[in-house]
């Protein structure tokens, strides 16, 4: 990069946030993807939306590549860049308002989620998408990669909260998308284009975020079972029950371990799988359900039944199952985690698939994930340096990803294609998927400067 | 370096918000999981060593929060010290480590004497002149830090003072060799003094051996791994002379070094049954909480307990400090939020990097100034300086105390 175009930087977010030492630079090559690095030219931390469209409109007149990044837990490769400038948006990371009469929140982009849910909780308030790494990860890196949650079958995943966005554009401009209103038909709805847009369309600078009240109650539980096929049976059988939990996780035996192993909860050692269920809502609804829940998974011979006593206990079993991803980087030093998600009724038959192809090609596969939106996390256990396997394991993903499509499934659930899963996307889309997608990037961005690479 | 530890890293980033300067700075090179990709990549070739490398590793306060919140089980923290040790012992000692580290550190007599200068600069009303005329402007800044850092010294170190063996009280239910500090002993002898006091109250036999040496832990940040390992050898030594049940200490740097020993030692067998013998105070108070009960009488007063780094970090000790605090009849237990954040001490940080100390002690301030707690409670000599010198300068309302010191004064309120 040329000095001159450096020093134009600085001079917007000053020198202590340009970041061009090849120690900086190294550091974020990475993002949480396994097998990827990327070196980028030069890192910014900004700290208001005029800087970034000041740093937008420079770049754009030099013809320079721009990727956002919040706080790096992508787990597809999308907060890469191959030589070009990094927008880290940690320090926008003030809560703008909370609009306890609307019922919205607005936040910069640098908000991290749990910090916001801790902000509206207080006030009997609720935000309900908690992606497995919302004590990391960015409000903007959430919306720009329409992320889900454990509380995705009930609640829905980002893209149900986002009412208005303020998006810088390629050239800098700003955009005003949506806002306070709950109907808003006026020309098209460009706030689902930007949610899961990746970065590739523009970069957020205000987020404003739909609120409901906080559930009254909630009953956390777990249930282990002897045989794996068991507990997804059960899954259909809540769901087909009319009873939708909030939260309706599965473990499989290998996560188990791996998370009992860090975590300490009392987690079995002995089963083949176990669910974790929390029902949340008014008291006498959640008793019933949590009633009804109990019931199902004994009819389907699960060996152990526990209820949390208390509010310490549930979070800690929610904790736990939070750090399952990492957790299993303890047995091998590679983890490579995807998510395809079938349609719930196929959770079983998916299962099934995962442990034939593990077996098939000889890898060891732990699955945990959100059972109840037909969301699973096949992961990888192997180790980088072991390139058999590492071919193995990609060929066996492959079958995956071939099998989630064939039931109507996708390739991606929540994690986004990135760079890790781009090979994959025109066999879902198709021709006509990919062309329509190109023509609203080149509407957005038609030099390609904003994270280019990425998707498709 | 070991290759595989560096590489299980998976960089999740759940490290991310339990690294105090990473909290600070948000750059990933103050990241833990940053650190080890610069180590990573020292390893494998792709980045040479560089000042500003050395640099952005001396940030990390080796607190090893991170290491507690890694499921994959990676201590960014103590590969980093590993890994500045390593560079330090290839470079060798220069002229002021060898003379801290080998001349002074491991001899208890000359480290006292070298403090009786203090004890005069403070006696002799020079100490209030100079703070008055502020004087220490004109020297090294490092210099003032740690003139600022010193609370007044006691007439003399307890080593000096104590009996190598102070006898149980009633019925005595074992033998415990107790593990002297060289900043309990300098500086905080009172908390030591009760240390041994509850001990004996307890129906133990406490054993100090007047001849034992510092614990090593200087000697590791240092660079000086076969200082730290002639310190380990003395110890273990000194101690197996005497038929112990435990070894106890009240100070949480040296009770995570010592439990180290086994592992700096490693294929030493007198080493390793040290190491499973180590307790810090709090675990041994704890087994026998019922019986401490019946000593305490009743103080009133709102407490609340931050967790040295050394203890619930490094030895994995949250529950018990806690435990006991709520035995003290009439305590108003109040959780700290961030309890254990590090304080910002980290050994010698505070003086080496002040800019940073200081914002990370700031932040621990405000935690304990939004806990309404009277008094502060903690486990490590190097915290009880750290925040000493924050609370009288912010907070002076609220009183500090090492856990030994409330639970005794309990004993006699």
């Amino acid at each position: 990069m040329r000095p001159s175009f450096i020093k134009e930087l600085q001079t917007i977010v000053g020198k202590q946030y340009t970041l061009t030492d090849r120690e900086s630079l190294a550091v974020y090559g990475y993002d949480s993807t396994a097998e990827l690095e990327s070196l980028p030219g030069v890192v910014l931390l900004p700290d208001s939306g005029e800087q970034i469209a000041q740093i937008m409109s420079l770049c754009h007149d030099e013809g320079v590549c721009v990727t956002p990044r919040g706080s790096g837990t992508n787990l597809s490769g999308g907060s890469l860049s191959a030589g070009g400038v990094v927008i880290q948006t940690s320090r926008l990371n003030r809560i703008i308002e909370v609009d306890e009469e609307n019922l919205t929140a607005t936040v910069e982009p640098g908000v991290i989620t749990s910090a916001l849910h801790r902000e509206v909780e207080e006030r009997g308030l609720f935000y309900p998408p908690d992606p497995g790494s919302m004590n990391i990860s960015t409000m903007g890196g959430n919306v720009a990669e329409n992320s889900g949650g454990l509380r995705g079958l009930k609640y829905g995943v980002t893209a149900d909260y986002v009412m208005g966005l303020q998006t810088i554009l390629a050239d800098g401009e700003l955009l005003r998308t949506g806002g306070k209103v709950v109907k808003d038909v006026a020309g098209y709805s460009l706030n689902p284009l930007l949610v899961s847009s990746e970065g590739t369309l523009g970069l957020f600078t205000s987020i404003t975020v739909k609120l409901i009240p906080k559930p009254q109650a909630k009953i956390t539980m777990l249930a282990h079972f002897p045989v794996m096929a068991d507990a997804a049976l059960t899954v259909s059988a809540i769901i087909a029950a009319k009873v939708i939990p909030a939260t309706l996780e599965f473990l499989d035996k290998v996560t188990i371990k791996c998370v009992e192993d860090y975590a300490h909860v009392g987690l079995p050692l002995d089963v083949d799988a176990a669910l974790l269920i929390e029902t949340d809502g008014h008291p006498v609804v959640v008793t019933e359900e949590a009633a009804a829940v109990e019931t199902i998974c004994r009819q389907h011979r699960c060996s152990f039944f526990q209820t949390a006593k208390n509010d310490e206990e549930a979070l800690k079993l929610a904790t736990a199952r939070r750090t399952a991803l990492s957790a299993l980087a303890r047995l091998r030093p590679t983890t490579i985690l995807e998510d395809a998600t079938v349609p719930r009724s196929c959770i079983a038959a998916m299962l099934k698939v995962i442990q034939n192809t593990a077996r098939k090609y000889n890898v060891v596969i732990g699955t945990f994930g959100h059972a109840g939106d037909g969301n699973l996390h096949p992961t990888c256990l192997t180790d980088e340096r072991d390139q058999d396997e590492i071919k193995r394991a990609h060929a066996a993903f492959e079958e995956i990803f071939d099998a989630a499509i064939s039931m109507g499934g996708t390739i991606t659930g929540e994690h986004g294609v990135g760079l890790a899963k781009k090979r994959y996307l025109p066999k879902l889309a198709g021709e006509s998927g990919i062309r329509v997608m190109r023509g609203i990037k080149h509407a957005f961005d038609p030099k390609g400067i904003l994270n280019p690479g990425k998707i498709f | 370096m070991d290759y595989v530890k560096l590489i299980n890293c998976m960089r999740c980033g759940m490290c991310l918000p339990v690294c105090p300067t990473y909290k600070e700075t948000f750059l990933e090179t103050a990241s833990p999981r940053g650190r080890v990709v610069l180590i990573r990549k020292i390893e494998e070739g792709n980045l040479e060593q560089s000042e500003q490398l050395l640099e952005y590793l001396s940030l990390c306060l080796d607190c090893q929060a991170c290491a507690s919140a890694c499921p994959s089980g990676v201590n960014a923290g103590e590969l980093v010290a590993d890994f500045t040790c390593e560079r330090k012992t290839a470079q060798g000692l220069g002229f002021t480590e060898d003379l801290i580290l080998r001349k002074l550190v491991p001899h208890p007599d000359r480290l006292e004497s070298s403090m009786t200068p203090v004890r005069v600069y403070q006696n002799s009303g020079l100490q209030k002149l100079v703070r008055t005329l502020g004087v220490l402007k004109m020297f090294p800044k490092p210099l003032g830090r740690m003139e600022g850092l010193l609370p007044k010294l006691p007439a003399k170190p307890l080593r000096q003072e104590v009996n190598e063996v102070t006898p149980a009280v009633g019925r005595e239910r074992g033998t415990v060799g107790f593990f002297l500090g060289c900043v309990m002993s300098l500086i905080f002898s009172d908390a030591s003094r009760a240390t041994i006091r509850l001990l004996s109250s307890l129906g133990y036999r406490v054993i100090t051996p007047r001849n034992q040496v510092c614990c090593g832990a200087p000697n590791m940040l240092g660079g000086d791994l076969a200082g730290l390992k002639d310190a380990a050898r003395a110890n273990i030594d000194i101690f197996a002379g005497y038929e112990v049940d435990f070894i106890v200490t009240d100070c949480g740097g040296c009770g995570a070094e010592l439990k180290k020993y086994g592992h700096h030692l490693q294929g030493s067998d007198a080493a390793e049954a040290f190491s499973t013998k180590v307790r810090d105070i709090s675990q041994i108070l704890a087994l026998h909480a019922e019986d401490l009960m019946l000593l305490l009488k009743p103080l009133p007063i709102k407490v609340t307990y931050h967790d040295p780094c050394h203890i619930a970090h490094c030895q994995g000790i949250r529950q018990e400090p806690r435990d006991l605090l709520k035995l003290i009849p009439g305590v108003e237990y109040k959780e700290l939020e961030c309890a254990d954040s590090c304080c910002g001490s980290a050994g010698t940080y505070n003086i080496g990097k002040p800019e940073m100390s200081d914002r990370i002690l700031q932040r621990k301030l405000d935690t304990v100034r939004a806990s309404g707690a009277e008094l502060l409670v903690t486990g490590n000599p190097g915290c009880l300086l750290q925040l000493k010198k924050g609370l009288a300068e912010q907070l002076p309302e609220v009183k500090i105390m090492h856990l030994t010191e409330i639970l005794a004064q309990s004993m006699d309120s």
